[in-house]
């Protein structure tokens, strides 16, 4: 098998497109069977009251990681050709810190809105005007912070490469940090009903 | 008894009147092997991840060049997203998938009944409030999304599993920024 088969040309753009559509519908599918169309539910995994949203993210992280790394470790996938954006290390940061700070006030994050508007939520097409007039701002300002986001361009870095660890060990540190986390949610959920119950 | 009630997270220990899951959602971990699974297919057919920001990009960056082509034509931001010009800059990877995803998201939501026209919010805000809030939080995450080149799909889920330092950086920040506002705007959601 050669795979990632966009990159051995086993298809042009047009047909990638249509792949595009296709991947799409699954993906806003699970989104939505996760909760991900509701802002509310979103919201809820930052006062632990419902952690689902985190347990669908972290769950999905894992057996991804782990799928791509089984079958780039049985040869069928070369995992060299899958791009998945250079590292910029401070803007990274500061736009992820940013990124939250709007998540938690505005409910959702650009593809969880997208699933909310089509299932109706309107205080998604607020956010997602919010989202359009952010962008455009961020275009606006660009010129100016050009050099704080083309600095530190420490290129197709990974946490193995970058700490210098084998690539299996990070991976198994990752599970091992994800059944932790899942733990801590069961954890917190439970906390957050019985304190709501002593209140009532 | 059926399969949808054998898939679903019921929340025994909390289910209450204003109970915040009205529906039976699939349960979080089955969900989440889902995703992973076309996470996976996405990087085994395209060599690449799944994304959502960028999208929106093209469509800010088509309307200024729209508005203004000479102002959009000397940035280089916007001029990523509008291309050669050889082609529409619609005709994309990341705007076909969004185009899919709010298809997929229709679906599913057709399925289980949870298509509605509805704001949410908690009880102890006003609609318009909540809109101008999904308005302001709107805007922090685009600006967000760009600065980080990517949002919670690009940067946390497909950076997130090919172990991507700026990708579990950026995670990491967003749960930091997530949970420290969290305190400030709970009147909005409980």
């Amino acid at each position: 098998m050669m795979a990632p088969f966009y990159k051995y040309g086993l298809f042009n753009d047009e047909v990638s497109l249509i792949i595009a559509f296709v991947i799409g519908i699954g993906f806003g599918f699970f989104l939505e069977r996760g909760g991900f169309g509701s802002g509310r539910l979103l919201a809820a995994q930052f006062y632990f009251t419902d952690m689902r949203v985190f347990k669908v993210m972290f769950t999905a992280i894992v057996t991804s990681m782990m799928g791509i790394y089984y079958l780039s470790y049985l040869g069928l996938v070369d995992i060299n050709l899958i791009y998945y954006g250079n590292t910029y290390l401070m803007p990274d940061m500061l736009g992820g810190l940013i990124l939250g700070i709007g998540f938690v006030i505005g409910g959702y994050c650009p593809g969880t809105s997208g699933v909310a508007l089509a299932t109706g939520r309107i205080d998604a097409i607020f956010y997602t005007m919010g989202g359009f007039f952010g962008i455009f701002v961020f275009g606006e300002i660009y010129p100016l912070i050009e050099g704080f986001m083309n600095g530190n361009n420490l290129g197709l870095v990974n946490l193995p490469q970058f700490f210098g660890i084998n690539y299996g060990l990070v991976l198994f540190a990752v599970i091992l940090i994800a059944i932790g986390g899942f733990a801590l949610a069961e954890w917190g959920e439970k906390l957050m009903a019985s304190k709501r119950k002593a209140e009532v | 008894m059926g399969i949808k009630n054998w898939f679903s997270h019921h929340h025994e220990d909390n289910v209450r009147a204003h109970e915040l899951v009205p529906k039976h959602y699939w349960n979080p971990y089955l969900v989440g092997i889902g995703l992973g699974i076309v996470l996976m297919l996405t990087f085994v057919i395209m060599g690449r991840g799944l994304g959502a920001s960028g999208a929106m990009s093209t469509v800010v960056s088509v309307v200024v060049d729209e508005v203004a082509p000479g102002h959009a034509q000397s940035n280089q931001f916007y001029q990523n997203y509008l291309g050669d010009g050889t082609q529409s800059p619609f005709k994309d990877w990341l705007v076909f998938e969004v185009l899919g995803l709010l298809v997929g998201g229709f679906l599913s939501g057709a399925i289980a009944g949870r298509n509605k026209l509805t704001v949410e919010k908690g009880p102890h805000i006003s609609t318009k409030k909540r809109f101008l809030f999904a308005f302001i939080g709107g805007s922090l995450m685009g600006f967000g999304a760009k600065m980080a080149r990517g949002c919670t799909s690009g940067q946390g889920l497909t950076g997130g599993s090919m172990l991507s330092l700026g990708g579990w950086a950026f995670l990491l920040m967003v749960f930091v920024g997530a949970y420290g506002m969290a305190y400030f705007v709970r009147r909005q959601w409980i």
